[in-house]
């Protein structure tokens, strides 16, 4: 029996075991959605495509599987890219499938005409434009492999509305044989061998631990490993929660914004092991000043991620989780006494913390008390700028798959829409998402989506009244100047959230906090929108200058013991 | 230290995969000397050869790059010694009664071809590596060179093995 592509594709997105999809239709994808109709597909309408690309982002972050978002031609293609983007970066398996213009019109600059696998093609891991209903069944199966194998990535499928109502025979489509395409899973005995001998001699060991680590579910592994050898534990911010941040070993979030203890550890390590981390520069400070003594040991199932920034001593390419295991076999060594106690003595010397000042609501405090108050087990999205700095430095993340926020490409207006995917996900774990007021309005209209599905999302805004993450740059380095960073004009979001039919509320003591995060947690039908309005001149500390070596800190905190 | 590279690429023969590769080098920051492509015996399969500026550290992220495109099947550099090389170019030359002879004789000491003649100029065609290319261009140029075109330099291993 013959059936249209649109009808086509329906079956195959439910074969690679799609839920949900995320989407607005217009004229160019309109057979995709009668498809969908007739079969009972789960759509959720958003309010714009970028919002729709987070939303699969957020779902597939949080639960592991293939997001699956859909847009209309030209405009609502375009409208994907930052989206697209923002999952390819931190590697994050989504599927976009984008209407186009009949084929025939295509290069003829038609209504609503985009060249959409050209705009595309730097943000994703792989593209298609599908000119044959014949192609479509095994394009999709290609598609969603890609996307989901090797580092995972964005992937998206353009499809002409004519192939969308061609009909052919419906053949299923043969195993995946990409001949350009072989992830290399297992990494190489001799290369595991080196690092293990390397590992079972040092004195001075750091675990330094990226998104991969959680991508390719190697937590335990990864635990194992770290008490078996009493090694220390830091994250870059797509690694937190890959180890649990209350353990004796974790040295928290490093880089940047880290603790000073992580940093140091890391500037005065023998021997670092990068576990699915990329050497980002956000990380590493100027490279050639990155941890100068350490052997260095990179474990990513990306090869072009070795070597990129910082030569590495030891690469082993390769599926983390499975080369960890191996270490775990054979990993013998004594507890590094003397490394742990001074590693003790840093984190007592310069411990995380904030000034507390009298009557002034602090940022840190309200996320302070989100964490305490859910236990460190809400599945929380953050978006871009100070919060999110002070989420990674003050949320303590118990588990993996728990932290989602867009660590590469830095995306304002993430945040919301990926909490908003992450609850239609059906975890029993609270979804929270903490926001600013400069990021929160980049994809406000999401309200919307979440209110309409009745999604019981918990948006806390850090409201500084600022492009907070700018102003401090423009304080620090820019000697005061203050431009265009001030959001004077912000409307009242608490009245914004009940326009939408949301719960809104408003907090400016400190004594009122936990009231509020106490209403929005026990609130289960409904998004809770809470506008804490806190101090607008609080900085992030502590924070490496850009341009010097990680452990050059400003702004730490000292106590001695 | 920044050296010319050459590297041979195979590739699916699908719609964009030029621009695939190309788009990478912009997108990296990679500078390509001169890249050029054709179908290989198999048709579903071209073949690249790109000739890359760069040090050493930037030359394996353009081979890992190149090798993370889906497309790709496979890059292999290729060493000066370890390959035989070829360009074609094609120069359109301004001739007049005098200088007839002289251009012909540099032709043929060049193995070059005259492919087309009239009154006013010659098209001369030769093959050959970048140094005898550009030695010819140079011998040519005081006559007046209208137009040239060239390949690119496309580049095969030596011996029996093969990039596939
Ligand atoms: C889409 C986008 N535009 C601009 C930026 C640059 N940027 C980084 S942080 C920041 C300020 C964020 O302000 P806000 O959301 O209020 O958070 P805060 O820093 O105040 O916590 C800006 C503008 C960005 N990251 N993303």
């Amino acid at each position: 029996m013959k059936k249209t592509g649109a009808d086509i594709l329906v079956q195959c997105l439910l074969n690679e075991g799609v839920e949900i999809v995320f989407g607005c239709p217009g004229g160019a994808n309109l057979p995709i959605y009668d498809a969908m109709y007739r079969a009972g597909v789960r759509h959720i309408l958003v309010r714009h495509e970028q919002g729709g690309a987070h939303m699969a982002d957020g779902y597939a972050r949080a639960t592991g599987k293939v997001g699956c978002c859909m847009a209309t031609s030209g405009p609502g293609a375009t409208n994907l890219v930052t989206g697209l983007g923002t999952a390819n970066m931190d590697s994050v398996p989504v599927v976009a499938i984008t209407g186009q213009v009949k084929s025939w019109l295509i290069g003829n600059d038609a209504f609503q005409e985009a060249d959409v696998v050209g705009i595309t093609r730097p943000v994703t891991k792989h593209n298609y434009l599908v000119k044959n209903v014949d192609e479509l069944a095994q394009t999709i199966k290609d598609a969603f492999h890609i996307a989901r194998t090797g580092r995972p990535g964005a992937v998206l499928v353009d499809i002409p509305s004519d192939v969308q109502l061609a009909e052919t025979e419906f053949i299923q489509p043969r195993e995946v044989s990409l001949p350009g395409y072989k992830p290399r899973v297992e990494g190489h005995p001799g290369q595991i061998q080196r690092a293990i001998d390397a590992l079972n001699a040092a004195e001075r060991p750091v675990l330094y631990v990226g998104g991969g680590a959680i991508s390719s579910g190697a937590c335990p592994e990864l635990l194992e490993l770290a008490e078996k050898g009493r090694i220390p534990v830091t994250c870059t911010t797509m690694g937190l929660g890959a180890f649990p941040g209350g353990h004796e070993l974790s040295l928290g979030m490093l880089g940047m914004h880290g603790s000073q203890y992580a940093n140091n550890a890391v500037q005065d390590s023998d021997l670092l092991i990068a576990v699915g981390a990329r050497f980002d520069d956000r990380v590493t400070g100027q490279p050639e000043t990155f941890a100068p003594q350490a052997k260095k040991i990179h474990i990513d199932i990306d090869p072009a991620a070795i070597s990129k920034t910082v030569p590495v001593d030891i690469p082993i390419v390769g599926d983390v989780r499975d080369v960890l295991v191996q270490f775990n076999r054979q990993i013998n060594r004594e507890e590094p006494t003397e490394w742990l106690n001074q590693i003790e003595k840093w984190r007592r010397q310069h411990p995380l913390k904030w000034k507390s000042e009298d009557g002034k609501l602090l940022p840190q405090y309200v996320i302070h008390r989100i964490s305490e108050m859910t236990q460190g087990n809400a599945i929380v999205a953050s978006d871009v700028g100070q919060h999110q700095m002070w989420v990674g430095q003050y949320y303590r993340f118990n588990r993996p798959r728990h932290f989602l926020q867009s660590g590469g490409l830095g995306t304002m207006g993430f945040g919301l829409p990926a909490a908003i995917g992450a609850a239609f996900a059906g975890l029993p774990d609270p979804v929270v998402c903490i926001s600013g007021d400069g990021s929160i309005q980049m994809c406000i209209q999401e309200f919307a989506t979440a209110v309409y599905h009745r999604l019981p999302v918990k948006l806390f805004i850090i409201n500084n009244g600022h492009l907070g993450m700018v102003r401090q740059w423009q304080e620090l380095f820019y000697g005061n100047r203050i431009m265009a960073s001030d959001m004077t004009g912000n409307p009242d979001f608490a009245r914004v959230a009940e326009a939408y039919g949301a719960v809104g509320l408003h907090v400016e003591h400190a004594e009122e906090v936990d009231a509020a995060i106490d209403k929005a947690l026990s609130t289960k039908d409904n998004l809770v929108v809470v506008d804490f309005i806190v101090e607008p001149y609080e900085n992030v500390w502590p924070m490496v200058k850009p341009g010097t070596a990680i452990n050059d800190m400003m702004g730490t905190i000292s106590e001695m013991a | 230290m920044i050296g010319r590279h050459t590297v041979g690429v195979l590739v699916a023969n699908r719609f964009g995969v030029l621009a695939r590769v190309s788009g990478l080098f912009s997108a990296r920051g990679f500078n390509i000397a001169s890249l050029a492509v054709g179908e290989t015996e198999d048709p579903s399969v071209s073949r690249m050869t790109i000739v890359v500026e760069a040090d050493g550290p930037t030359l394996e992220q353009v081979k890992k790059q190149l090798n993370r495109l889906i497309d790709v099947i496979k890059v292999q550099e290729l060493t000066s010694d370890g390959m035989v090389d070829r360009e074609l170019i094609m120069i359109k030359v301004s001739i007049s009664p005098e200088t007839r002879t002289e251009i012909l004789q540099i032709a043929e000491i060049f193995r070059a071809k005259v492919v087309d003649i009239n009154q006013k100029s010659f098209i001369i065609e030769a093959t050959g590596d970048e140094n005898k290319i550009v030695a010819l261009v140079e011998l040519l140029r005081p006559f007046g060179i209208k137009e040239v075109v060239r390949t690119g330099r496309i580049a095969v291993s030596r011996g029996p093995k093969t990039i596939a």
